[in-house]
């Protein structure tokens, strides 16, 4: 028994991820936290979508189940885990069996690697892009194989144009991402890394995130990853594979019930995995913004506030609203239930400012704070871009944005070969 | 042993031929299709993805409204007309009122004209406002549709306090108006003109300099003047192919030689250009109901008609310019009181002709962006 204490105490004093740690206690517990969190994120997203994108539109979005809409996500999952399980009759049993499985396995594995903050990742692997990279391009053959198995035009039509797109936009990503890993090497060593917390901590030791290293070349990059990680994940303006003027719902037109909730959520899962690449790479990862301008230990403990700052904030608007909806004794239970979930965020708000859990959860927040605004732009893109044409989307991808890619490429490693020699040059001629 | 059936079951050279194989391919959109704007059938025969040509096959809404006329007095046959375009109720009524004044050579007074005129252009501003939300949204930009309909929401609020109803509204009489315009309805029109303005430029925000929408609608659905003119098309479309036609310039009706506004036309007979001019042409609308509704004459809003109608023997052709292009009657007279023949030109039925040239060498998702700018109504193809 006491083993088993010091097993899980032994790595608490560690400073390592328990994954290269090789605590398999935390490593199964942030699993869970992490897959709790996800579920989460999408339940939140699927709501936050519908409410945003309304408000775009002038029109209210969900308003009926719960106060505000804010049990819509629920219902709505309820209803398709009761809904029935159609099978076309023509369709190729296995296949169609596995195909949301493999899509949702992808979507959910690349976590393995994200790096929450410098130890609150499940394990650091020293390729972690790589992984990352690799095993999200695995969904696309979740989506051939839906698609095929379905035996059906519309869903093959469609997942051929995924498949397309798909492979089309990794090739483009790629290169953005190389550019990143050249960055990482410009150290004393000279050597780069693969590793996810590894280029969050170059960043740190360069003291500039990589959105703004050799401006604009680190800039470039990432609306290069911006516009491919968008494409990758098939949503608008690059939504033809679900194009419903044109193909109804793609490739899984054929699926229903709780088959076509997986596809549900792995597409949110994997918007949230591509925007976590981009925070990374380029946004600094779990870094505070203004490292350099504001820094000193009045402003870290400053930042520090933030998360609790956010959580009250929302608190406070779940009391604004409570207090604004209507006086009829119909509404009395959404009010209060509005009320209720305002206390709970408020508490957690409160939680957040003792020092013990806001040291903790600073690197969290701002990593999820980054990756939030992504999503934001994902429905805005949705509400403000028409549909591009299937040849206009390939062109974008290999006559716009693989040969800026390449020249990035190699701008950036000229860049970093020369910055040192330039500055002496400079240095020396001034 | 040379038995040539026994050979050719083992040739095993034979493709075995599937939809992919085939280098032309036919499929079949519609009726029920969300983006062919009701229940338009149409046969596309492709090479991949481009279209080879097509083939409309319409009547799934047909009603013999034609035919119905024929079994009813003039002004019962009245309502019937709104249910074509049911989009532009106001204009298709204003057509058939005047058809059936030329046939008795009535005059309406000017204070209905005013009032006709006013309606019929609102009518026009809703009737493109629907057009560019359901166009917009086949193109995949869903914002769009929402900022038309809350805008054409207020025109429909003035036809509703002004005759009761709001999409199939009849709200012409023949010989005039039935009811004097409610109080305050000039302030609600100017109040709209004022509201709807900034409105436009809201929807030219969204989708003008667009860049996917650019790449949407430029060069796509190409016609040329000359073929507009063959096929008989009228209206924004043959507009934008450069023909300065417009019936309310060419041969006036109603009262629109008073009114001061412009025909826009486009350069290149494509999509964005038809949207362009559909652009302008709401924004001349409003100059117009500006004009129209400050000087809106005192007087009666009925000409002396009698009370059953009897037209002389004869026949009358009369166009107008509907939203969506030239819509005619053509009406005969035996005498009675109900009419021997009328035959309607309704512009979406001669418009859509236009689809198969439109549409030739272009892709599967043009189709989708050239119906929606033909801006056909179904229910006025199909009659």
């Amino acid at each position: 028994m006491r083993w088993l204490i010091d097993y899980i105490q032994g790595y608490l004093s560690s400073n390592q991820t328990p994954g290269a740690a090789g605590n398999w206690f935390w490593a199964t517990v942030y699993v869970l936290l992490v897959f709790v969190g996800l579920s989460i994120a999408v339940i939140a997203m699927n709501w936050l979508e519908r409410k945003i994108l309304a408000h775009m539109q002038v029109r209210l979005g969900p308003m009926r189940v719960g106060p505000h809409g804010l049990l819509q996500p629920i219902a709505d999952a309820l209803k398709l885990l009761l809904k029935e399980d159609i099978m076309p009759a023509e369709a190729d049993a296995v296949v169609f069996w596995i195909a949301p499985f493999i899509v949702v396995l992808a979507a959910f594995t690349v976590f393995v690697v994200v790096p929450f903050g410098p130890t609150h990742a499940i394990t650091d692997m020293n390729i972690g892009i790589l992984f990352m990279l690799g095993v999200s391009s695995l969904s696309v053959l979740g989506i051939v194989t839906a698609g095929w198995a379905s035996n059906s035009h519309y869903p093959l039509i469609g997942a051929l144009r995924s498949s397309a797109q798909m492979v089309s936009y990794e090739v483009a990503m790629g290169l953005a991402v190389v550019s990143v890993i050249v960055m990482t090497s410009l150290n004393a060593e000279g050597t780069g890394t693969l590793s996810m917390i590894g280029i969050v901590q170059a960043q740190q030791a360069q003291h500039t995130w990589f959105v703004f290293k050799f401006f604009p070349l680190g800039l470039v990059g990432f609306f290069i990853f911006a516009v491919a990680m968008v494409a990758e994940t098939n949503r608008a303006p690059f939504d033809l594979p679900e194009a419903e003027s044109e193909l109804t719902a793609g490739f899984h037109t054929e699926y229903s019930g709780f088959r076509w909730s997986l596809f549900f959520l792995a597409e949110y899962s994997a918007m949230i995995a591509v925007s976590s690449i981009a925070v990374t790479l380029w946004l600094g990862g779990w870094l505070r913004p203004f490292p350099n301008a504001l820094n000193g230990p009045t402003w870290d403990l400053v930042f520090s506030l933030f998360p609790g700052i956010t959580f009250l904030f929302l608190g406070a608007m779940c009391f604004y609203n409570a207090a604004r909806m209507p006086k009829h004794p119909l509404f009395k239970i959404q009010t209060i239930g509005l009320a209720g979930f305002g206390a709970v965020l408020a508490l957690i708000g409160l939680v957040l400012f003792v020092p013990a859990a806001r040291d903790r959860v600073g690197d969290i927040f701002w990593f999820a704070a980054k990756v939030a605004a992504f999503m934001y732009l994902y429905i805005w893109y949705r509400g403000t871009f028409p549909r591009y044409r299937f040849d206009q989307l390939m062109k974008v991808g290999w006559k716009i944005l693989l040969p800026t890619g390449l020249v990035l490429l190699i701008l950036t490693a000229g860049a970093g070969f020369l910055e040192d020699p330039v500055k002496e040059w400079l240095k020396h001629v001034l | 042993m040379t038995d040539p059936n026994a050979l050719s079951s083992l040739d095993l050279e034979t493709p075995d031929k599937t939809f992919l194989d085939a280098n032309e391919l036919v499929i079949n959109m519609g009726p029920q299709h969300p983006a062919t704007h009701g229940v338009l059938r149409v046969i596309l025969r492709l090479d991949g993805e481009k279209v080879l040509g097509l083939e409309c096959v319409i009547g799934y809404l047909h009603r013999g409204v034609e035919k119905i006329a024929e079994n009813r007095t003039y002004t019962m046959f009245n309502p019937y007309v709104d249910r074509m375009d049911y989009v532009a109720a106001v204009s298709n009524g204003l057509g058939y009122c005047e058809a059936v004044e030329k046939l008795l050579s009535v005059e309406a007074p000017p204070r209905a004209q005013y009032i006709r005129v006013i309606l019929t252009e609102l009518n026009r501003i809703a009737s493109h406002q629907l057009w560019l939300g359901t166009h917009a949204l086949d193109i995949g930009a869903i914002t769009p549709l929402f900022y038309t309909f809350r805008d054409r929401e207020e025109i429909l609020k003035i036809f509703e306090k002004y005759c009761g109803a709001r999409l199939t509204t009849h709200a012409f009489r023949i010989g005039g108006l039935q009811y004097e315009t409610y109080a305050g309805f000039e302030k609600d029109v100017k109040n709209f003109v004022a509201f709807v303005k900034p409105k436009i430029d809201e929807y030219e925000e969204l989708l003008t300099t667009n860049r996917i929408w650019l790449e949407r609608t430029k060069k796509v659905g190409v016609i040329s003047g000359k073929d507009c003119i063959a096929l008989g098309v009228t209206g924004p479309v043959l507009r934008a192919s450069g023909v300065k036609w417009d019936i309310r310039k060419a041969q006036p009706y109603a009262n629109y030689k008073n009114f001061d506004f412009e025909i826009p036309t486009g350069l290149n007979g494509d999509t964005y250009d038809r949207y362009l001019v559909r652009m302008v042409e709401m924004r001349q609308s409003l100059r117009i109901i500006e004009q129209a509704v400050e000087g809106i004459p005192e007087g009666p809003i009925m000409a002396k008609v009698p009370k059953v109608m009897k037209p002389p023997v004869g026949e009358v052709y009369h166009s107008i310019e509907a939203p969506k292009g030239e819509l005619g009657y053509f009406i005969v007279s035996d005498g009675s009181t109900q009419p021997y023949r009328v035959r309607v030109r309704p512009p979406s039925f001669v418009n859509l002709q236009a689809l198969d040239v439109m549409c030739r060498g272009q892709l599967v998702a043009d189709v989708i962006a050239v119906i929606g700018t033909l801006d056909i109504v179904l229910g006025e193809v199909d009659r």
